[in-house]
């Protein structure tokens, strides 16, 4: 069921490299989602918080907007209710602690060759694939 | 203005995770499926997203400053330290345990899916915990440095 689809990827990373490219060019910063929204919750240490609602108001539109030209958004979840909560809990934990996530490190952070995102998304990466691996091959094997 | 062209930026962001295949769980674990049937798409995205964006970085910068605001805002930190390597430990497990990162998880609750919306619930608790640790633990340092 699941193929290799390099133009639609491609196409995605396109507009995505854009929407980075658009907030350093005009606001000077990184397109970080977990930067994002994690600084949308107290404690609060600046006045960005109505920057920070736009760019999460432009995510929570963005799958409308797709649904609305008539076009259908794929997405499916199999993982249990317990799984995405204690995922959810690490993947927030994990991103704050780490700096960043998939978006700073993973995008603008190699983009920028820092090696602190280099670093942290080679780590992600591998630690996501030896999850999987647990998941599929050991456990569910 | 600001907010105007922050929200487009957010658009097109969840755009292109819609478009490449991110925003579903499916997708993303089957490209961290390294073992199994591995599908590579979202290597082809993170490729061409960060050749377009260190392109377009260059040319951001050139101008010395952005658009609508005072400055560039970059992160400073330099240090390869243990927030950093466990915090993507930490998040990978995360990450290939639901095919979720935050950016397509809140594409997928936006559209009132139930699994997305828990675990966006969770990842908010999660980001709480970690900036309560974070805070701490600057202040501890704060009150270590001025001790010293």
């Amino acid at each position: 069921m699941m193929n290799f689809t390099p133009v639609s990827a491609a196409l995605g990373g396109v507009l995505i490299g854009l929407s980075a490219v658009l907030m350093m060019a005009t606001m000077g910063r990184i397109a970080g989602v977990s930067g994002f929204v994690s600084r949308l919750l107290p404690p609060y240490e600046d006045l960005d918080w109505p920057i920070r609602a736009a760019f999460v108001a432009g995510l929570i539109a963005a799958p409308w907007l797709y649904r609305w030209s008539g076009m259908h958004v794929e997405i499916n979840q199999p993982a249990s209710i317990m799984a995405l909560v204690i995922a959810g809990v690490l993947v927030g934990f994990g991103a704050v602690y780490g700096s960043g996530c998939t978006s700073g490190h993973g995008v603008c952070g190699i983009a920028r060759v820092s090696p602190r995102s280099i670093i942290a998304t080679s780590v992600f990466m591998v630690s996501g694939m030896a999850t999987v691996f647990v998941i599929r091959h050991v456990i569910g094997g | 203005m600001a907010v105007a062209t922050t929200f487009i930026a957010g658009l097109l962001f969840g755009l292109g995770l819609v478009v490449s295949g991110l925003a579903n769980p499916e997708k993303v674990q089957a490209f961290l499926d390294v073992a199994g049937h591995w599908d590579a798409s979202l290597a082809v995205t993170m490729a061409v997203a960060v050749a377009i964006t260190a392109a377009g970085y260059r040319a951001a910068f050139v101008r010395g400053k952005p658009w609508l605001s005072a400055g560039f805002q970059m992160p400073r930190s330099k240090a390869i330290d243990a927030p950093l390597i466990g915090g993507a430990v930490i998040f990978g497990i995360g990450w290939g345990l639901s095919g979720f990162c935050p950016g397509p998880a809140i594409v997928a609750a936006a559209l009132g899916l139930t699994p997305a919306v828990v675990f966006v619930g969770a990842m908010l608790v999660g980001m709480m915990i970690a900036r309560l640790f974070a805070s701490r633990s600057s202040t501890a340092a704060k009150s270590a440095a001025n001790t010293a």
